[in-house]
C-alpha cells in the first residue's frame, strides 16, 4: 500500500511534469469573456470536473487497473495453459500492452480537438520522463510506443500503480489535477484573491471525491464503455488558444 | 411506448438504392420520399408526442455496400417528462458498409423542463463508408430551463474507435451551463462528416469562439461542434 506521503507527492502541483504550465482551457475562456470573476470560475471548474475531470480520472483508473489487476487475469490464463514462468510473464505484458493501446485510441475518440490530443500526449511524455527516473523498475514499457507520446491519464495511472496507490487514490489524483491547475491559473489570469480561490476549491472537494469514486467504478467497464463526457467549449477554447502567438499558458 | 423501427438499404446495381426493408412501429413511422439523386430518402414521422419519459424507442439502419440513404425527420422532437423516475430513450443503431453513405440529418431534439431523456447513437462504419451525422440539442423550450438530457454518440470506423461523446445537460449535470461546457448557450450540436475520398480539413475556429471544425484521429473524419443562441444560428454552423 502507498503511504499518505506518496499520495500527496503525486497530487502535488510541484511534481516535475509541467502541470503548472497549463490552465486547463481557462486562459481562452477568460479571453472570450466567459470567466470574469469567482462565480464564473467556480462554474468553469464544476463543468471541467464533470467532463474532462471524469474522463481523465476514469482513464487513469483504467490504466491503473491494467497495471494491477491486468497482471493477475493474464497470470491465471497463462497458468491454465501450463506455460512456464517466463512465457507467463511475457503473456501478462502482452495483455497489458494490448489493453493500454486500446485505452489510448479510446481516449483519442473522446478528444475531438486535435490541440487537446497533442497537449495530452505532450503532458503524458513529460510525466513518463519523471516516472521512469523515479521508478526505474516499473513496467512503463507496456505503454504504447507512439512517437508523439501517450495520453497523460494513461501514464498517470501507471505511475500511481508504481507508487502503490489504490485505484480510487489514482482517480482522485487525476480529478484533483484537472481543477487545481485551472484554479491557480485563475489567480494569475484574473488577479483573484488566492484565499477566495482556495475556498472555492475546498467547496469543490466533495464533488472531486465523488467524481473520483465514479471514475474508479467506471474503470471496471470495457474501454469502449468508459465515460465520454463532452464539453463543446473545451474543444473550441483549445483550438482558439492554439492560434494565439502570445499566451501565458501552454493550454 | 415501446417501438422498434428498421430500415435496410441495398444498392440496386444501377447507381441507385433500394429499400429492401422499411419497418415502422408507432411512433416511429418511416416514409420514403421521392428524390432524383439516387439517394434513398426517408422521413421519420413522429406518430405521437414526445418522447415522453418511459418511452423506449429504437431505430436500426443498415446501409449495404455502395448504397446511399438520407434520413430526415419532419419536425423537432420534444423530450417530455412522464411518470416520476422514468427515463425516455431513443436508440439509433446504424451499420454502413464499404462504399455506402448515410446522411442522418434530423431536426432538433428539444429537452423540455422536467424531461429525463437519453439519445443514444451507435454507428459502425466499414472502411470506405461515408457519413454525415448531425445532432442538435435545444436546452428547454422558449425561456425554459431544460430537464435532464444526455446525447451519447459512439462511432467506429474500420473497427477502430472514431468518436465517443456524451453531452449531458440539466439539473444532474454539474456546470453544464457554465463557461467550461456551454456558457449558457441554449443550443448546441455537432456534425460529423466521414469521407474517405477527402483528406480531413485542418482545425478552424469561428472568430466569435462559438464553433469549431475538428479533424478526428481515428479515421478520415471531421467534427463540427457549435454552441448558439438559437436553433437557426446553430443550423447555420452545422451545414459543413
Amino acid at each position: 500500500m502507498a503511504t499518505p506521503s506518496l499520495l500527496l507527492l503525486l497530487a502535488d502541483g510541484r511534481f516535475p511534469a509541467g502541470a503548472h504550465a497549463h490552465s486547463g482551457g481557462l486562459e481562452a475562456a477568460v479571453a472570450a469573456g466567459r470567466v470574469t470573476d469567482l462565480v464564473s470560475l467556480e462554474a468553469f471548474l464544476a463543468g471541467r470536473l464533470a467532463t474532462a475531470g471524469l474522463v481523465g480520472a476514469a482513464f487513469a483508473a483504467a490504466a491503473h487497473r491494467v497495471a494491477v489487476d491486468g497482471a493477475v487475469d493474464a497470470a491465471e490464463s497463462a497458468d491454465a495453459v501450463g506455460s512456464t514462468a517466463r512465457t507467463g510473464m511475457l503473456a501478462r505484458s502482452a495483455v497489458r500492452s494490448c489493453t493500454l493501446a486500446q485505452l489510448d485510441v479510446e481516449l483519442d475518440a473522446r478528444t475531438a480537438s486535435p490541440t487537446l490530443r497533442t497537449i495530452s500526449r505532450r503532458q503524458g511524455r513529460a510525466l513518463l520522463r519523471a516516472g521512469r527516473a523515479i521508478w526505474p523498475d516499473a513496467p512503463f514499457g507496456d505503454l504504447p510506443a507512439t512517437s508523439d507520446g501517450v495520453h497523460q491519464p494513461l501514464v498517470l495511472g501507471q505511475l500511481c500503480a508504481a507508487a502503490g496507490l489504490s485505484r480510487v487514490e489514482t482517480a482522485t489524483v487525476a480529478a484533483y489535477g484537472t481543477v487545481t491547475g485551472a484554479a491557480s491559473a485563475g489567480v494569475r489570469l484574473l488577479g483573484l484573491d488566492p484565499y477566495q480561490v482556495q475556498a472555492l476549491l475546498v467547496g469543490l472537494a466533495e464533488a472531486c471525491d465523488g467524481t473520483a469514486a465514479d471514475a474508479a467504478q467506471a474503470a471496471d467497464d470495457p474501454p469502449e464503455r468508459l465515460p465520454a463526457a463532452a464539453a463543446p467549449l473545451a474543444d473550441i477554447h483549445a483550438e482558439i488558444h492554439a492560434t494565439w502567438e502570445v499566451r501565458l499558458f501552454a493550454s | 411506448m415501446r417501438a422498434l423501427a428498421r430500415l435496410v438499404a441495398r444498392a440496386d446495381g444501377r447507381g441507385g438504392t433500394v429499400l429492401v426493408e422499411l419497418h415502422s412501429e408507432t411512433p416511429l413511422l418511416l416514409r420514403q420520399t421521392p428524390t432524383d439523386d439516387g439517394v434513398a430518402t426517408v422521413h421519420l414521422v413522429g406518430g405521437a408526442a414526445g418522447p415522453i419519459a418511459g418511452d423506449d424507442l429504437r431505430l436500426e439502419i443498415e446501409v449495404g455496400p455502395d448504397a446511399a440513404v438520407r434520413v430526415h425527420t419532419v419536425a423537432a422532437s420534444i423530450a417530455l417528462p412522464g411518470r416520476p423516475g422514468a427515463v425516455s430513450r431513443m436508440a439509433v443503431r446504424a451499420e454502413v458498409q464499404a462504399g455506402a453513405t448515410l446522411h442522418w440529418l434530423p431536426e432538433q431534439l428539444v429537452a423540455a423542463a422536467g424531461c429525463a431523456h437519453l439519445a443514444e447513437s451507435r454507428i459502425g462504419l466499414a472502411a470506405g463508408a461515408s457519413l454525415r451525422w448531425r445532432d442538435e440539442l435545444i436546452c428547454g423550450r422558449y425561456g425554459e430551463a431544460p430537464g435532464g438530457a444526455v446525447v451519447h454518440t459512439q462511432v467506429d470506423y474500420a473497427g477502430r474507435p472514431l468518436l465517443r461523446q456524451s453531452l449531458a445537460v440539466g439539473p444532474q449535470a454539474p456546470g453544464w451551463a457554465g463557461p467550461a461546457v456551454l456558457d449558457g448557450a441554449p443550443a448546441t450540436g455537432s456534425l460529423l462528416v466521414v469521407d474517405p475520398s477527402r483528406p480531413a480539413e485542418p482545425a478552424y475556429v469561428r472568430s466569435d469562439v462559438t464553433a469549431a471544425r475538428l479533424p478526428l484521429a481515428g479515421g478520415p473524419a471531421t467534427l463540427w461542434t457549435a454552441t448558439a443562441p438559437d436553433a437557426h444560428t446553430l443550423r447555420a454552423h452545422l451545414t459543413g
